[in-house]
């Protein structure tokens, strides 16, 4: 760091011996006693939400490790080809190159298929992961100011892994796959303008060619792990300048961090967790297959397999498109306007951005312009959490949609009567689910409330001398209440006319936007609550 | 997910005598995996008999119209030739009867979307004697022969013509799909040769007839083979997950592998005693 | 970050040492005056491994076990990679990848537990505190940012010169155009996607043929609730298989000829009763291979639309829009089925130019 003077003396430990010479050689080269002096003992809270975005990094390194032995083997190629390995059934069949090496990666090349199914598993955990941490960032509210920007290159990092994932899953050049990618080629198509010629380029020529496999891996192996890699490192940055945000407790300001240096604790924690999510990878590579493809068969644009589907992180993009209506389709100026694929696509687009800009949106209806350091509880921002579980349920249901065959089948229900169901879901589900969670959250506040100003109920009936029954309370004590009533306090805005005396259709919507965000609210205990209970109790 | 990575966990709450968060999570995932063991290893054997075909002897198609006339007439017909409850039989084959009546589809229990497979309720040669009685009303497709059920042909070419006639329905790895209204393509996993042959060739419920002409009795022969040593092979990969593909995929990473390292998360940041 | 040295300060120094930020904006945030106040650090509570030296000892050795043992595993991997070949028999894939899954399994497992348990039961547990400090620069750095802008704006006349430097936007904002003019080359220059889709391998005689072998279909092998996947004869040898496949295919089916809805203007499309769709979906492209021979309702597995064939292959369900296009079928003198003509409109899925 620029900070870190050159002329600093030797590290301290340069006291002779082997390790102190290499650290003095290192030094006078590096500069790094400036690094170590800044971050050696830099503080990381501990809880374990917080290590969420570690799985996901520490998945995407499985996910390289694994990925390189792959290259070495791997040929995207779409050259014909027969196969002549192991797998009887295969014998003689005409496939791609990609499909042949991949058989061969699984059958011929000892823990080939292990490394395989590493990758694949690693992969899912790895938008998982994401998605996991994205959910923890969004209901505590770690996304405020000053974390905005961080929680949009979060997002970016989302939609590269999803990505990433889905140039992966069509590598193989097997079936599942390639009706995937036959599905993309008919979405493409759809869009007004460009798709044909979208299609057509991206292609190289006409659905399926001979181009795809080979363009999709550069993509996958280095353009996308390249901005990947670049983003995570964005990432990183800015946690390292903001640090980490904590929960609430008592010791924990805004003007502090608590937890535990980096030198030793939490780099013993976080490297073990490393070995301990490549571990758990491991485990599930060893005891479950994933995507069979000696079972799906090379591509074929004749055959598909019932239950076709994606990877579950595009799951919801599929089920979207099953959720359309039928007859969403007309021409209008000459040209094909199928609403049957867009209007889907317009959904999720919005859906998607909505997502991405919903820390702007809070702030603009917050106007607060205070760093956020400490979380929110999810209860104590009802809003918010409400807004989050109907977001929630909404992806719920498309991500549903997409199993709709599966759902019919398992529990014996007509897979119309699933649609259907669905369709009235996707828009009844996020209001049902806003309102409950809503209520729940004040109710829980409600409770906290009670609980940090009378104690707990201890079930103890008590009679007292004047024939009163009462029960007994257990007071908390300080710390606990301190986490029952240390959160912040929004309050609806009144709305007044600006400097000009105006007021304008902006400042209406905002107004009406944080009346709709704070109107129902439960204030934090005050002192004076505090005290005048406790005079109440000691009585 | 699996027992190495839970038990180190459940092992040290064990050790210091106090019940973390992390040993009820990994109790519960080291549970459901043994369940979902079990249940594979189940759903893994299968049952292989295989039906003499019954000599076409006035006797046999004697014996078979009396069991007719008293399990299947009502719907059917005193003579096989249907009624408002059910369709005619006359012409639909030896193999229709083996294969309905094999798979304890019929009799049929309750009016559904379709027939479902039950425990069968004939025995083997009652069953015989009903092909032989409802083959002799008409010509159609008979019992097939032993050599085209021996799941020994080319199991290249079967997999292939699976895949183009088959898959779409009966899923890539003959799991099963949804159809319409309720419908599905059954499972293919233990079902015997001669029942899968006597599928094709009659094309129960809604299924479409593939004909002799269509698919040779040699391709046939070649898809059962196929089916049977993808059976025989298993997953090579470890538990197959019900082959139902990428959605049971994505269920088990979120439910078991995200679940797991949570569990391993709380673990990590609880604080030691 | 320049503002970080002061890392890792111990709790009981930390506890009176919140300094106060510029106060900023709080926009709809309620400060109160009355808040609860914060009663600072709990007193830090030790563990058995500080009180108790045997069960110190007792957690140092589970490390080295642990350690041991992700070692074994790694050994135990490599030699189950030499142990458990493949040699060509499916049968024992499973067991390769088992043992050296189990063995990896194993020393990722235990050297990640033993290193956590390290940290959490022997390693010093001392929580510490740092102070944050506003994001923003200070004062004093910001004005020098400033300052240096302005410096180069001065010394650059990047605001002055305002020829220079539109011309300058003007020339990067063109810059990129031939990186993507060069990527016309991704497809071939000689042809037109929308000429392309608006075409299919069949033409006026050419037999329909079983998929994959090629073989000819007479109608007469068409029984009745029969589903047959058909090719082009001639598809085996066309130059690109796979492009002209994907558009070409056909299923066939033969329904009891009172039972087909035949539009009046397709009367001789079929051939009693024998009728061919094609089995591209028209939603987004799937093959649409369910055929339910009592129903007639062919269903999409991809996104279940539903097509009627009775009713000359009407969207019944799903997300569809269109009918799936027919192809009109005859016999010829030899009794094969073969191709009035090629599709009468594009096939597969909607795209912007297809009207």
């Amino acid at each position: 760091m620029s900070t870190a003077p050159a002329a600093v003396a030797a590290p301290a430990k340069s006291s002779g011996g082997f390790t102190g010479k290499a650290a003095n050689y290192l030094d006078e080269r590096t500069s790094i006693s400036g690094a170590v002096k800044e971050f050696g003992r830099k503080i990381f809270p501990d809880h374990w939400s917080f290590l969420l975005g570690e799985v996901a990094l520490y998945s995407f390194v499985v996910i390289l490790l694994s990925g390189t032995f792959l290259t070495f083997f791997f040929d995207a190629a779409m050259t014909h080809t027969t196969y002549e390995g192991s797998y009887a059934p295969m014998n003689g069949v005409h496939m791609s190159a990609a499909m042949a090496s991949t058989l061969d990666i699984s059958f011929d090349i000892r823990g080939g298929l292990l490394m395989r199914q590493v990758h694949h598993w690693a992969a899912l955990l790895f938008v998982a992961s994401i998605g996991l941490h994205m959910l923890r960032v969004f209901f505590t509210g770690a996304f405020r100011k000053p974390r905005e920007i961080n929680w949009v290159i979060g997002f970016v990092l989302f939609i590269l892994a999803m990505a990433e994932g889905f140039t992966g899953y069509s590598l193989p050049d097997d079936l599942l796959s390639g009706n995937g990618l036959r599905i993309i080629d008919g979405m493409i198509k759809s869009f007004p303008l460009v798709g044909t010629w979208i299609s057509f380029l991206l292609f190289g020529g006409e659905f399926p060619g001979e181009d795809i496999v080979g363009r999709l891996y550069s993509l996958h192996i280095m353009i996308l792990p390249a901005m990947v890699i670049l983003f995570i490192a964005l990432h990183l940055v800015f946690l390292i300048v903001h640090k980490h945000t904590q929960y609430p407790g008592p010791g924990r300001t805004e003007q502090n961090v608590v937890g535990f240096p980096i030198l030793p604790v939490y780099a013993a924690k976080a490297g073990g967790f490393f070995f301990i999510v490549f571990g758990v990878i491991m485990a599930t590579a060893t005891f479950f297959q994933i995507n069979p493809i000696w079972n799906y068969g090379p591509y074929d644009p004749s055959p598909v397999s019932a239950g076709t589907q994606p990877d579950w992180y595009i799951g919801f993009a599929d089920g979207m498109l099953r959720l359309a209506p039928p007859h969403l389709e007309f021409v209008w100026l000459d040209r094909t306007w199928s609403f049957g694929i867009l209007l889907p696509v317009i959904i999720l687009g919005l859906f998607i951005v909505t997502v991405l800009i919903y820390p702007f949106i809070e702030a603009w209806v917050t106007g607060d312009k205070r760093e956020h350091h400490l979380l929110d509880r999810p209860r104590n921002a009802p809003t918010r959490t409400a807004i989050g579980a109907a977001g929630v349920t909404f992806y719920a249901v498309m991500w549903a949609a997409a199993s709709s065959d599966l759902i019919a089948t398992h529990f014996r229900v007509t897979m119309e009567g699933v649609i259907h169901t669905l369709q009235a879901l996707l828009f009844l589900g996020p209001v049902i689910a806003y309102f409950v969670t809503k209520r729940i959250c004040l109710g829980l506040q409600k409770k906290d409330r009670e609980i940090a100003l009378h104690g707990y109920e201890t079930g103890r009936i008590v009679r007292l001398p004047g024939g009163e029954y009462i029960e007994v309370h257990e007071q908390v004590s300080d710390y606990e209440r301190w986490e029952l009533v240390s959160y912040k306090d929004q309050a609806p805005i009144m709305l007044r006319p600006n400097a000009q005396g105006k007021i304008t259709g902006s400042m209406r919507l905002r107004a009406a936007m944080s009346r709709w965000f704070f109107e129902d609210r439960i204030a934090p205990v005050t002192q004076t609550e505090l005290d005048k209970s406790h005079g109440d109790d000691h009585h | 997910m699996s027992r190495k990575t839970s038990s180190p966990a459940a092992g040290k709450s064990r050790r210091t005598g106090r019940r973390s968060p992390a040993a009820a999570a990994a109790l519960i995932a080291v549970g459901l995996l043994f369940t979902g063991g079990a249940y594979a290893a189940v759903s893994a054997t299968t049952a292989n008999a295989q039906p003499a075909p019954a000599a076409v002897s006035q006797s046999n198609v004697e014996e078979g119209k009396k069991l007719f006339q008293a399990n299947c007439a009502t719907c059917h017909g005193l003579n096989a030739q249907g009624s408002p409850d059910g369709p005619s039989l006359i012409g639909v084959g030896a193999a229709s009867v083996d294969f309905q009546v094999g798979t304890g589809r019929m009799p049929m229990q309750g009016h559904g979307p379709q027939a479902q497979k039950k425990p069968v309720q004939f025995t083997q040669d009652q069953i015989n004697q009903l092909a032989v009685y409802v083959g002799s009303t008409g010509p159609g497709p008979s019992i097939p022969d032993a050599k085209y059920l021996d799941a020994d042909g080319d199991a290249a070419n079967g997999a292939e013509l699976f895949r183009i006639n088959c898959a779409m329905c009966h899923n890539v790895a003959g799991a099963g799909g949804a159809l319409t209204e309720g419908k599905f393509a059954p499972s293919l996993v233990g079902v015997t040769p001669a029942h899968i042959y006597e599928a094709m060739i009659t094309g129960p419920q809604n299924m479409p007839v593939f004909n002799d002409m269509n698919i040779s009795p040699e391709g046939k022969r070649d898809i059962i083979t196929a089916l049977k040593y993808q059976e025989k092979v298993g997953n090579p990969g470890g538990i197959g997950l019900g082959s139902l593909g990428p959605v049971a995929e994505g269920l088990f990473i979120w439910i078991f592998g995200l679940g797991a390292v949570v569990a391993l998360t709380v673990w990590i940041t609880a604080k030691s005693n | 970050m320049a503002q970080d040295a002061n890392s890792g300060k111990d709790l009981a120094a930390a506890n009176s040492s919140s300094h106060d930020l510029v106060p900023e904006d709080s926009g709809t945030g309620v400060v109160s005056p009355d808040a609860v106040k914060n009663p600072g650090h709990p007193e830090h509570r030790k563990r058995v491994t500080d009180l108790d030296p045997k069960k110190e000892k007792q957690a140092e050795r589970t490390v080295f076990v642990l350690f041991f043992l992700s070692a074994v595993g790694s050994l135990w991997a490599v030699a189950a990679y030499m142990m458990f070949p493949i040699d060509g028999q499916m049968e024992l894939v499973r067991s390769n990848n088992l043992f050296i899954g189990l063995g990896a399994t194993l020393a990722l497992m235990a050297l990640g537990i033993g290193a956590v348990h390290w940290g959490k039961a022997i390693m010093a547990d001392h929580e510490s505190v740092d102070e944050r400090h506003p994001v923003r620069g200070t004062d004093e750095t910001r004005a020098r940012a400033i300052e240096i802008f302005e410096e180069a704006n001065e010394e650059s006349g990047f605001g002055r010169r305002a020829l220079i430097r539109n011309s300058l936007i003007g020339a990067l904002v063109v810059f990129p155009l031939p990186a993507v003019a060069l990527f016309r080359g991704l497809a071939p220059y000689d042809e037109d996607p929308v000429e392309l889709l608006q075409h299919t391998m069949w033409k006026k005689g050419t037999r329909l043929a079983r998929d994959p072998s090629g073989v000819p279909i007479k109608a007469s092998d068409v029984t009745l609730g029969s589903a047959f996947h058909v090719i082009p004869e001639d598809l085996n040898t066309a130059k690109d298989v796979l492009n002209e496949k994907a558009k070409a295919i056909v299923l066939l089916m033969r329904l009891k000829p009172e039972d087909l809805n035949e539009l009046p203007e397709r009367k001789n499309w079929s051939y009693n009763g024998i009728v061919a769709y094609s089995k591209v979906c028209t939603h987004v492209g799937c093959p649409v291979a369910l055929y339910e021979q009592q129903t007639h309702h062919l269903l999409c597995p991809c996104h279940q639309s539903q097509f009627d064939v009775a009713n000359h292959a009407t969207v019944i369900f799903g997300p569809a829009a269109r009918p799936l296009p027919q192809l009109p079928i005859e016999v010829d003198d030899e009794g094969y089925l073969v191709a009035q003509s090629d599709f009468t409109e594009p096939v597969g899925p909607s795209f912007w130019e297809r009207h």
